[in-house]
């Protein structure tokens, strides 16, 4: 039993607001829903199941949303993982179209950290009831930047990555981001600008952190019949696999990411290698991110992510692998401060042809989406998405 | 410079043996009777071979430094670490009393407790 080919991403939307001021995060996930309808060409009464992320809705799960929209479905899914929930919904999405347990499924994300002023990522971040490993944690105040510092630390030691091969993550999504209208930071940066920002935490610099940013994005994936029933182009999950990664009882390793394990799974059912991807939305919530998921999915050797990254190799048009066109979470948006959602849309826009013309890669028929949601340096976990236009 | 508040750690009865330790001045770590392996954080059942015949043991208190990073956007910057023990489990941690930016990877460092706010002492790491 495969998912392959069982399900068809037939509706995107990416919500345009930035700063959400006026709006509350149902209402985000209510307009998100409704341009994901309005592109598939599909109503709400057409939905029969509904993924989301328990962290980004109120109430119990995903109930309160749930009958905010007024859906009505069969499947239900509230998995929350962080920030990669979403491309694990994917996977779970064609799942249960796969076993005809829903056939037309919805996945929304909506938040507004920013209008709430939120330091997403130099603050620690306490659980509402402590988790086992809380005592042993929040005392020395792990926040998400110095987590995923941690991590970088480690990884230029190990390795000998370096800050301004790092960099070149921020810039190649910064040149994709001067084509996007919506992107909250269009401005072309140098590796000179990042290396030369302020310190947040060692060795991340303020341009090696993604953005704060309120907004949404909904995703529809649907049967293949209904798929090609509808007016947009053809876009099939072919592959997908998922992977925790924690402490290991103590046996820390800081160098490699959940990837490793979840990548194989997604290669193996799209039956795929890394040179076949022609596109590659790879979750930045930091330049480390980026070296790290991009090694342990097999792009470059583990320890080469660094020199991969260099001289504008993730830049469209110009690299061997075109990633983040829309700008990525270092540029573009993160919304909930989650970024696994987005990641998947510019992926199915490229695959449609529907990305900015200036960063549109050409023959695009396979992409990837790739995600670690959590933190990098203490528990995550990682997801891949692998999708093919027919 | 004034130390940072350290918020009072989350205790439970898996790991009040823990604190009741610590505020001793001693680490105690798990290790399992059945497969050997010491662990970190403490708990009862093995996470490696899940037997629960695992048994609390005082560490050495001598560590080298896995990785860390100082948080400079912070009132006051502090480094947070991660610290491998010599009995072989590697812990979060803080680096104290100590010249921030003289932290390495590889750094010999040894046990210290810093009183937390209305809880037991947390134990960190300084240079040997």
């Amino acid at each position: 039993m495969s998912i392959k080919n069982k399900a068809y991403i037939v509706g995107i939307y990416e919500h345009p607001t930035r700063l959400a001021t006026d709006k509350t995060v149902m209402q985000l996930h209510a307009e998100v829903a409704a341009g994901a309808l309005a592109d598939a060409g599909l109503t709400k009464n057409d939905i029969d199941g509904y993924f989301c992320a328990a962290g980004d809705h109120a109430g119990l799960g995903q109930l309160s949303t749930a009958d905010y929209l007024g859906l009505k479905t069969k499947h239900i899914d509230s998995t929350d993982v962080g920030g990669s929930s979403y491309l694990l919904q994917v996977g779970h999405a064609a799942e249960a179209i796969a076993l005809g347990k829903c056939s037309i499924a919805l996945i929304t994300l909506a938040g507004r950290p920013r209008a709430e002023g939120m330091a997403t990522g130099t603050q620690p971040r306490a659980p509402a009831v402590p988790m086992p490993e809380s005592g042993f944690e929040l005392p020395y105040a792990p926040a998400t930047a110095n987590m995923y510092a941690m991590a970088a630390m480690r990884h230029m030691h190990q390795y000998g990555t370096t800050s301004e091969q790092m960099a070149w993550v921020k810039v190649a999504a910064s040149h994709h981001a001067q084509h996007n209208p919506h992107a909250m930071l269009k401005d072309v940066v140098t590796v000179e600008e990042v290396v030369n920002s302020p310190m947040i935490a060692d060795p991340l610099h303020r341009l090696d952190c993604c953005v704060i940013s309120d907004g949404g994005g909904a995703i529809i994936l649907a049967a293949p019949e209904i798929a090609k029933s509808l007016k947009r182009p053809l876009v099939k999950v072919i592959g997908a696999g998922e992977a925790p990664k924690h402490q290991m009882g103590g046996k820390v390793d800081l160098t490699y990411s959940g990837a490793v394990w979840s990548g194989p799974l997604a290669f193996a059912e799209a039956g795929v290698k890394p040179a076949d991807i022609k596109y590659a939305s790879i979750y930045d919530s930091f330049t480390i991110t980026v070296v790290m998921q991009l090694e342990d999915l097999g792009f470059c050797e583990k320890g080469q992510g660094g020199r991969f990254v260099s001289d504008g190799n993730l830049i469209s048009g110009v690299g061997k692998l075109p990633f983040n066109t829309d700008g990525g979470g270092l540029c573009n948006n993160h919304p909930s401060n989650r970024g696994g959602l987005t990641k998947v849309l510019e992926a199915v826009r490229q695959l449609r042809s529907e990305a900015h013309p200036a960063v549109q890669v050409k023959n695009c028929d396979i992409a990837l989406a790739h995600g670690t949601g959590g933190s990098l340096g203490t528990r995550h976990a990682a997801a891949t998405v692998i999708m093919e236009r027919e | 410079m004034a130390d940072r508040k350290i918020s009072a750690p989350a205790i439970n009865f898996e790991t009040q043996k823990f604190w009741d330790a610590a505020a001793e001045g001693k680490l105690l770590i798990k290790k399992c009777t059945a497969c050997g392996e010491p662990h970190f954080y403490p708990r009862d059942h093995c996470p490696f071979c899940f037997s629960d015949k695992t048994e609390w043991v005082e560490a050495s208190g001598k560590g080298t430094v896995y990785t860390y990073s100082v948080m400079r956007r912070a009132p006051i910057p502090y480094a947070i670490a991660y610290v491998t023990l010599a009995e072989g489990p590697t812990m979060m941690t803080n680096i104290v009393d100590c010249d921030l930016d003289s932290i390495r990877i590889g750094q010999a460092v040894r046990l210290v407790f810093k009183p937390s706010e209305g809880g037991p002492p947390v134990p960190m790491f300084t240079p040997a």
